[in-house]
């Protein structure tokens, strides 16, 4: 009941006009930042700190937190609009997002991408208004064993769910691992896979490679079939939006189980990109059109985005009543609590409390203001659709190239880009799966500090995986999901087996 | 395998066994710059190519996999046509010249030319429509990345020469 109390006293902060002009300029800033690839939402509100430095606290942490929840929005445009996923949490929106976009369904897939959005990020709001006290105190259990075991799941459901061959799977898997490790190992310091070429001292970024496996390999792969741009159009306008509203509430459950899996997977913190993985895969696997997913469905659409926003919402809840910043986003908005003197904790709710829960209800204004933005400007979105593709192609290429120099100022990686591209375009024309390449990549240095940490402290025996019922259960669905379609087979000739006698 | 005619090409076949082939190349790069690097347990716990080193055999096993499974496969189509790998690669190498020539013209020159080349030479748009795009590209990126979110660009003598 107190927590209501307080979150009234936060909307009267919110609502003071000039929060609410802020949150409008940080929303639209924030769509611009995850329009451009390669300027996802850390680096935006990185950026962007500065001009919140004149601010008074509150006004500017709202400010940068809608810079935040615009970039997610951006985000779902490009990868709906062509296939160049800004954030990797939009890999998994792009699988059905980008072929609806092909279909002449743009307007739906980009209204139900918006909405799921809204509606994760929603929940997970409300989640952290609720329960923040009980859910920090159950991450703090979390030792490196359930860290790995929640990549594990997220590594395992993809080999068992993905409609490529297992083995080829694995092996872009693999291949995404290998350049996570290349550069400075974390835990011992020393140097590896770098061959004395000193450009690959920091490593492969995620964003250069998926700007070029995804951004450049789709050109090429549109330039393979001439100059016909595969967009289409699309008719996207109030009727639209409206149909399509009228069409989502029959997906209440996938909804509310991806909203259930992003919270978890945002507080834990494994983090969005897993949650929007998972979540697509166990929708694939449980939706009665789960055969359409991939080709253009829009429950495809509704079940990552809806993960990754509650997921991405819910990694703020450490952040503010623990100090651990749950995702990159959420570091620098963290970097920034501590320039005006503010330190996160459990001691922020009760030294701060007009700071946190003025920043609690910006999040539920913030989401309402960026949901109606969004969906206004859709219109203009669309016009790049309708672009002839000799025009937007280069177009596309010179803002890929700007966005892989930007990451860290080097016209080396903007090279790496193009052989991504390249290699992109080979591994997709013979069948390979490229978003577990990019999520390997993402999750690799983390997934492989928490497997060390796990055998340190085991010194070296694997039972850790299995040494409480938290772990081994977590581990176990992996498992199941890794071999999901031998016992699928198994179970269907079981079934026939005994159905052949009779 | 042969040229000449519209609709042949490179045999699918072949093509998928040299990219397997070259991932588990890959591989085993990736398992030799993990001895390098040690991948036993050392006094810190396992050390810096112990995780790597699985990594590898990872990749060379599932592409040996990849392999036979590929070569068994009664696949006899094509992987592309010439005809259609020429239209990849008049973007491929326009591209690598665009990104090996921004280091020394800076990326406003650079962009200028290479939006222009592909929208006149591929698209066959008018000089006018070509000239307005490729100069409004760069000079709004140069608002946008420079002025807005301060983000530097490579610049070359051009840019030094206007002062940017």
């Amino acid at each position: 009941m107190e927590e209501l109390v307080n979150l009234f006293h936060g909307f009267a902060v919110a609502l003071q006009p000039f929060n609410i002009m802020v949150m409008v300029l940080g929303i639209v800033l924030g769509v611009l930042i995850g329009v451009l690839p390669g300027l996802g939402g850390a680096n935006g509100v990185a950026i962007l700190l500065p001009l919140t430095f004149s601010m008074p606290p509150t006004s500017a942490i709202i400010m940068l937190s809608c810079i935040y929840w615009g970039a997610l929005f951006g985000g779902a445009i490009t990868s709906i609009l062509f296939n160049i996923p800004g954030e990797p949490w939009s890999v998994a929106t792009t699988f059905d997002g980008y072929p609806m976009a092909q279909q002449g369904k743009a307007g739906e897939a980009l209204t139900a991408a918006f909405t799921s959005s809204f509606v994760g990020a929603l929940f997970a709001v409300v989640m952290i208004t609720l329960v923040a006290p009980l859910v920090a105190s159950f991450a703090l259990q979390f030792g490196p064993a359930e860290k790995f075991a929640v990549y594990f799941l997220a590594f395992c459901s993809f080999v068992g769910l993905s409609k490529e061959p297992p083995f080829k799977t694995i092996a872009a898997m693999m291949i995404g691992f290998a350049l996570a490790a290349v550069g400075l190992d974390s835990i011992t310091g020393q140097l590896r896979l770098t061959f004395g070429i000193t450009h690959l001292l920091n490593g492969f970024d995620f964003l250069i490679a998926v700007i070029g496996l995804f951004g450049i390999g789709e050109i090429l792969l549109t330039m393979e079939e001439g100059l016909a741009f595969r967009g289409g159009n699309a008719k996207i306008n109030l009727r639209v939006v409206i149909q399509t509203w009228k069409e989502l509430p029959s997906y209440w459950v996938t909804s509310v189980r991806s909203c259930l899996i992003g919270c978890w997977m945002g507080v834990t913190p494994a983090g969005a990109t897993p949650a929007s993985f998972m979540s697509y895969g166990i929708a694939k696997r449980v939706s009665k059109r789960g055969s359409n997913f991939g080709k253009g469905e829009i429950e495809g659409v509704v079940a990552p985005e809806t993960a990754a926003h509650a997921a991405g919402t819910a990694a703020l809840l450490p952040m503010l009543s623990l100090g651990v910043p749950g995702s990159p986003t959420a570091a620098v908005l963290l970097g920034g609590l501590l320039i005006w003197g503010l330190q996160p904790g459990p001691m922020l709710f009760v030294e701060q409390k007009e700071f946190v829960w003025g920043l609690i209800a910006s999040m539920y204004l913030g989401n309402i203001v960026g949901l109606i933005v969004v969906l206004t400007c859709v219109p203009v979105f669309a016009a790049i659709l309708r672009v002839p593709f000799s025009i937007i192609a280069p177009l596309i290429l010179v803002l890929c190239a700007i966005g892989a120099y930007s990451v860290h100022s080097s016209t080396f990686d903007v090279v790496l880009m193009l052989v991504f591209g390249v290699i992109g375009y080979l591994l997709k024309k013979c069948n390979y799966p490229l978003a577990p390449l990019v999520l390997a990549i993402v999750l690799g240095d983390k997934a492989e500090e928490a497997f060390r940490q796990s055998l340190l402290g085991s010194q070296g025996s694997l039972g850790i995986f299995f040494s409480n019922t938290l772990v081994s259960t977590i581990m176990a669905l992996g498992l199941v999901a890794l071999f999901w379609s031998l016992i699928q087979q198994g179970y269907t000739r079981l079934r026939g087996e005994v159905h052949k006698p009779a | 395998m042969t040229t000449g005619s519209s609709n042949a090409g490179p045999a699918h076949k072949l093509v998928e066994a040299g990219v397997t082939l070259l991932i588990a190349l890959f591989g085993a790069i990736v398992i030799a710059g993990s001895l390098k690097a040690g991948v036993n347990w050392g006094a810190e716990g396992p050390r810096a190519g112990f995780f790597p080193f699985y990594i590898g055999i990872f990749i060379v096993a599932s592409s040996a996999i990849n392999l036979w499974n590929g070569l068994r496969d009664g696949d006899d189509g094509l992987f592309a046509e010439w005809g259609q790998l020429r239209q990849v690669m008049s973007v491929v190498i326009p591209t690598a010249i665009y990104v090996g020539a921004m280091p020394f013209t800076g990326l406003y020159i650079a962009s200028m030319v290479f939006i222009a080349w592909f929208m006149r030479w591929l698209g066959k748009y008018p000089w006018l429509t070509v000239l307005a795009v490729s100069l409004g590209m760069p000079i709004i990126t140069y608002f946008i990345f420079e002025r807005w979110f301060l983000v530097p660009l490579p610049k070359g003598p051009v840019e030094e020469w206007l002062g940017l």
